[in-house]
């Protein structure tokens, strides 16, 4: 079975974004980017797939600018087999995005698409999913365990109120829940050996995707500030304050 | 315009999320109908049909849909949009499931979790966590748009919408439902309750997080937590509050041993009044408290529930 996993690059999750000054969008320069959390839990999970035997390849995509090459790398560098670069200086939809995926998940025959649930910078969220509507394939979202067994695959998700179970049939999409698994650090001689591995270089245009945006960004905004309030001396203070207030 | 909101229930009872939905499709102006999909559905339609400004209730009832699985569901939704301009969903888990594959299916960019309606195509949301907000404007035909619940009142009730059964959907035949282990609580849901109590990395154990139950069931509360501790495995995923979890805005949060990281302060600032209770007084919380107490938490809980 042939795995694919898509990663993006994204503003690394431990860095605050910034409104730019012209309100045009988040302030992307001279800032650390790194590999979406997301997709390290789903570069993992396609590794362990391969460790497993599962698997028989697993291969990594990124759609981006010329520095996704990077984050194809580190992906590399963690176990997997050979990267695809799709590049692009725009900031494309997942709507575009899982148009060039379903191009390349058919191209390859993969079996199995892996994505994270969501990208911590635009926080759509519909990669996965509209990828597995535009192949007609059936998904597993925010997955919690994977269980692949002959032509099937059955996935425990993060649904409100607790974890539920489904079995798809495959080829099937799976997207990354927090839980799935706790991602390895690449260790020194791997990211050496990732050096050498073989990144294919395309671009939108090659799959044939019309890759216009259909949402136009008017601005962008800082959040509504809360302000901080008082710091109370003591339980009663703080009974006496929310008593006052009402809630309690 | 027409627009579709679909209604969260758990094909018993309709939730609350549904009216916020409805206030948030009001506001682009136009008629509203509500589709409830599900197995024996006939109450939830009933309860849907009171709501203000609804024009009417679409009813589909068929085992594939009990638990509303996405190929399901965006078998039932995709020809109905021929009659829609708009379709809504609150997005919780049940519906940023399967909402994308509609939007794919329909060659249209979803609008995620919007907060805000400025007009009938442009809209704004949350991005980077909540750390900025971006208004965007749509030029799909249709508008595909999951709704961050919190960001809206609820739609009044003493509406009579006309009702109406739909036929069968064909049922999947590549995803089937194997089971669901559901979080037993006789406390109210995380999503809607009037009062959330919070526990984060402070609570320090599985344990421990006994105290910050004790005072949210002295409260009525619902009981949440950070991601620190769903990763340290305090309590289940379900309970997170944050960006990659639920966001919530109760009338009182309080937020015990929780330093206050973005992410989670992205899911919890839309609270009315804000209490920290944090034995570092630098905290981050406490930029966003309202009411702040530096103490030590096992120390200043049963304390606090003892005077409640």
């Amino acid at each position: 079975m042939k795995v694919l996993v898509p990663v993006k690059r994204v503003l690394d999750y431990n860095v605050k974004a910034r409104v730019k000054a012209d309100q045009s969008g988040v302030d992307l320069s001279n800032v650390k980017m790194s590999m979406n959390p997301f997709d390290e839990i789903s570069v993992e999970e396609a590794v362990r797939l391969k460790e497993a035997g599962t698997a028989t390849e697993a291969v990594v995509v990124s759609i981006g600018p010329a520095k996704a090459q990077e984050t194809i790398r580190t992906a590399l560098a963690v176990g997997m087999d050979r990267g695809i670069h799709v590049q692009t200086d725009e900031d494309l939809e997942p709507l575009a995005i899982a148009k060039i995926l379903k191009a390349i998940a058919e191209e390859e025959g993969a079996q199995l698409v892996i994505t994270g649930k969501q990208a911590i910078d635009n926080d759509y969220g519909a990669t996965g999913s509209m990828l597995a509507a535009l192949l007609d394939w059936p998904q597993g979202t925010f997955a919690n365990t994977v269980e692949t067994s002959g032509d099937s695959i059955t996935v425990k998700r993060e649904v409100d109120g607790g974890l539920q179970t489904v079995k798809l049939t495959l080829p099937a999409v799976v997207t990354t829940d927090l839980r799935l698994n706790e991602p390895r650090y690449a260790r020194l001689p791997d990211i050496m050996k990732a050096k050498k591995k073989q990144i294919d270089a395309k671009t939108p245009a090659d799959y044939g995707v019309d890759t216009a945006p259909r949402l136009t960004t008017v601005k962008v905004t800082e959040p509504a500030g809360r302000s901080a309030g008082i710091k109370v001396e003591s339980v009663e203070a703080l009974v006496g304050k929310l008593k006052t207030e009402g809630v309690i | 315009m027409a627009i579709l909101v679909v209604a969260e229930h758990d094909n018993t009872d309709l939730k609350d999320a549904t009216h916020k939905t409805v206030t948030a499709a009001a506001a682009m102006g136009g008629d509203v109908d509500i589709l409830v999909a599900g197995t024996g559905v006939k109450d939830v339609m009933a309860a849907a049909a009171k709501i203000d400004g609804v024009r009417a209730v679409l009813g589909v009832d068929h085992v594939s849909l009990t638990r509303q699985l996405a190929e399901a569901m965006e078998a039932v939704i995709v020809p109905l949009m021929s009659e829609y301009d708009a379709i809504l969903a609150p997005d919780t888990t049940a519906h940023k499931n399967y909402m994308p594959r509609v939007a794919a299916k329909l060659d249209v960019m979803q609008i995620s979790s919007i907060t805000g309606v400025e007009s009938a195509d442009t809209f704004v949301r949350p991005i980077y966590a909540g750390n900025a907000m971006a208004t965007v404007k749509s030029s799909d035909s249709k508008k595909v748009i999951t709704v961050r619940t919190t960001a809206f009142n609820a739609a009044g009730e003493g509406g009579s919408a006309s009702d109406k059964m739909l036929a069968d959907p064909a049922s999947p035949s590549t995803s089937e439902f194997v089971g669901e282990e559901l979080t037993k609580s006789d406390r109210p849901e995380l999503a809607a309750a009037k009062i959330v109590v919070s526990g984060g990395r402070g609570v320090g154990s599985s344990e421990n997080f006994a105290i910050i139950e004790s005072l949210a069931d002295k409260l009525g509360a619902a009981v949440g937590a950070s991601r620190a501790a769903v990763d340290a495995g305090y309590v289940p995923n379900d309970y997170q509050v944050g960006q990659t979890g639920k966001s919530v805005a109760p009338e009182l949060y309080i937020a015990i041993g929780i330093s206050g990281a973005i992410q989670h302060l992205a899911g919890m600032k839309d609270s009315k009044i804000i209490v920290a209770i944090n034995k570092d007084e630098d905290a981050p919380i406490f930029q966003v408290a309202d009411y702040g107490l530096v103490a030590d938490l096992f120390i200043a809980v049963p304390e606090l529930e003892a005077a409640l």
